[in-house]
């Protein structure tokens, strides 16, 4: 084409551009003062810069495909009157705003930012504070919601809100985003091939991540800290759970994760630390746990019964006051090939793997299960005497439930 | 001695002898023994862990079975071994509750001494006292020290009533024995036997009535592990976690050490030695 077919076509880019989208600028001096005139004047497919400013507005109806972008953090003041952005045209951008205020409601879930039934949307770089409802998707498909900021100030569970809610939505990425102090910190209910990654949710009221109804998901990289009682994913299949970390989520009721009716599913890479139960599972079948760390938490895994063609590999158990809850004498799931910190047996034949057996379920936690009141006998010299000597020849705890192959070195 | 006659003092000769039995303590080997015994033990805990929180979880297992133990064994040992002394003793112008009393202070106070410095000493090498554990680390101080004076109380007492030195010490054992295992024991039992029933005020009441059991629910309650005891934690936090809690917790010690301390020295006043 040569030099002038290439300026030649950047001209026409330039233009088309220019065509297409045009820029309202929105701030206290200008000719658009508020961002629903904004909104109200803009074509489709414009961008919105607003200023550095506070606007003090409620109720902005995104009825457009338009890209909202604050400049310096314009901070846009709900004064507690209800939901302040309404996204229901597909294609919209949010990018950079700094919400405050959202009002709250017992008969409405106002939210920051809600998305109604629209496609291809962006949130990004937005910081909420004082909200009730975070960043709400209802029925939207193929977002994406990117390094956010969500402060709540929850107090009571009864009158908060989620930070991330989604809601019969799909194909969503939620990513590096910071959730403190709501009630969830990110809730899904049925919705399907979501992946959550690198997010930090901590010292939410209730759960750092809740998942219900929601299939083909996947969640990666994420940290889960002293949530009120950790994650809880419940009623879900194929899920994929790999490299989290939950850590300190400590109390009489908490866990790291909680997994009631989850099947299919797969558990690797993760780590629990320091909670008062690692894993809680209840009626999950056929899941893979594998190169998991259980650190220095209360149980590493509490199972609470219907649990079958679940597989144990590779997992480090270190330093836990349990390493295993069991409460049926029936066992139809697979520990192999573990480290336990708790293994006192040897290696003669220097194969990596130990020559004896290793029996996770010890005595005392067998009886705690039948009478939570004995665990006030807990760390006494009379419980290691007779978990010593369950350990010597087990009689209670399930026969089969062993790991044949117990490793003598860590797992890196 | 060319001091001018004074008046018989019980108290000052009380001391006297808890110095005699003290010094005694010193020069024969055992103490140095013990102290040692404690001193390596608080570097190696500390080596190994190199978190003082967790060197403290470790320390407490060990505090609730030893320390128990060589009170025990110890009183029982001394009281026999210093017989003839006792005897001498006996012969002169001394209320006979100064006698066994300065003796069991000297025996007990020596015991506590190795152990607050034998693990005071390499704790506070490790920074103690910029740690947030100092407070945990005190409280399993105090509780040795109540544990040393309640077990050498006990082990006293049984040797007092007991002239035959192998049945005292078979005693003494026992008794040891009871409170440390065989108690824990049947209070499982009886939690398993009546599980239908609200236990809670049982347990802790069972807790109150046995110095080990309480020492290690004060420690375990205050190391933050009682989010595991789940609903009966709960119940044991909101009691032992308030400042009454400790309160009648420490007394509680405290009574556990005064009446054998009392029986000790009532007996003493009635017995034809």
């Amino acid at each position: 084409m040569g030099r002038i077919g290439v300026l030649y076509c950047f001209l026409l880019l330039l233009f088309a551009n220019h065509l297409r989208a045009g820029t309202i600028t929105v701030c206290g001096s200008c000719e658009v003062k508020t961002i629903k005139k904004g909104i109200a004047v803009a074509a489709d497919f414009d961008t919105l810069l607003i200023k550095k400013g506070t606007y003090k507005e409620f109720n902005i109806q995104v009825t457009k495909p338009l890209t909202i972008i604050g400049e310096n953090y314009p901070v846009i003041d709900g004064e507690d009157n209800g939901e302040i952005i309404t996204i229901v045209s597909d294609n919209v951008t949010i990018d950079g705003l700094f919400i405050i205020n959202v009002g709250t409601s017992y008969t409405a879930d106002y939210a920051a930012i809600r998305v109604v039934q629209s496609e291809n949307f962006l949130i990004q770089n937005v910081v909420l504070e004082k909200l009730f409802f975070g960043i709400y998707l209802e029925k939207s498909k193929n977002g994406r919601v990117y390094h956010n900021k969500i402060i709540g100030d929850a107090v009571d569970e009864y009158n908060s809100g989620n930070g991330i809610q989604l809601w019969y939505s799909q194909n969503i990425v939620v990513e590096r985003n910071i959730v403190q102090h709501v009630r969830d910190g990110i809730y899904l209910e049925f919705s399907d091939n979501i992946t959550i990654e690198n997010n930090i949710s901590s010292d939410n009221l209730r759960y750092g991540l809740h998942f219900m109804f929601s299939n083909d998901d996947i969640y990666k990289d994420n940290t889960f800290e002293n949530n009120g009682a950790g994650v809880a994913v419940m009623f879900s299949k194929r899920i994929k759970m790999l490299g989290n970390t939950f850590k300190k989520n400590w109390g009489t009721t908490s866990f790291g994760v909680l997994l009631k009716e989850i099947n299919d599913a797969e558990i690797t890479g993760n780590t629990f630390e320091e909670n008062t139960v690692g894993i809680s599972i209840e009626g999950s079948n056929r899941i893979n746990y594998s190169k998991n760390n259980f650190i220095k938490n209360g149980w590493a895994i509490k199972v609470r019964g219907a649990c079958y063609s679940n597989t144990f590999i590779h997992n480090n158990f270190m330093y836990n006051s349990f390493d295993l809850a069991y409460n049926s004498n029936l066992n139809d799931n697979i520990f192999e090939e573990n480290f336990w910190s708790d293994y006192t047996g040897y290696d003669l034949d220097k194969n990596g793997t130990g020559d004896i057996p290793y029996r996770p379920v010890k005595l005392f936690s067998y009886i705690v299960n039948r009478t939570p009141e004995t665990i006030i006998l807990l760390r006494s010299l009379f419980m290691d005497i007779i978990d010593f000597s369950e350990k010597v020849s087990p009689v209670f705890t399930p026969d089969e439930l062993v790991d044949a192959k117990p490793l003598m070195k860590k797992i890196k | 001695m060319n001091t001018p006659l004074r008046q018989y003092q019980p108290t000052a000769t009380m001391i006297k002898i808890l110095k005699y039995s003290f010094y005694d303590l010193m020069r024969s080997r055992w103490s140095y023994v013990y102290f040692l015994f404690y001193l390596l033990l608080g570097f190696v805990l500390l080596f190994l862990n190199n978190e003082l929180s967790k060197a403290v979880i470790t320390l407490m297992n060990v505090i609730i079975v030893l320390v128990p133990l060589i009170g025990t064994i110890f009183g029982v040992m001394y009281f026999y071994n210093s017989k003839e002394f006792t005897e001498l003793l006996l012969a002169q112008p001394i209320k006979r509750s100064s006698i066994f009393l300065g003796q069991y202070f000297g025996v007990a106070g020596s015991l506590t001494v190795s152990l607050v410095l034998g693990l005071g000493i390499p704790f506070t090498l490790y920074g103690l006292f910029q740690s947030k554990a100092i407070w945990d680390f005190s409280l399993l101080l105090i509780t040795g020290a109540f544990l040393t004076l309640i077990f050498t109380a006990i082990a006293f007492n049984i040797a007092l009533s007991n002239e035959n030195k192998i049945k005292g010490f078979g005693y003494a054992v026992l008794a040891w024995l009871f409170l440390a295992v065989i108690y824990d024991g049947l209070f499982l039992m009886s939690l398993i036997v009546f599980e239908e029933y609200p236990l809670d005020n049982l347990s802790l009441l069972a807790t109150m009535f046995n110095p080990i059991d309480l020492s290690r629910t004060l420690i375990l309650l205050k190391l933050d592990i009682s989010a595991l005891l789940g609903y009966t934690g709960a119940i044991f936090k909101q009691f032992f976690g308030t400042n009454l809690g400790l309160f009648v917790s420490i007394i509680m010690l405290f009574l556990w050490t005064v009446i054998p301390v009392w029986r000790l020295s009532y007996v003493a006043k009635r017995k034809d030695f």
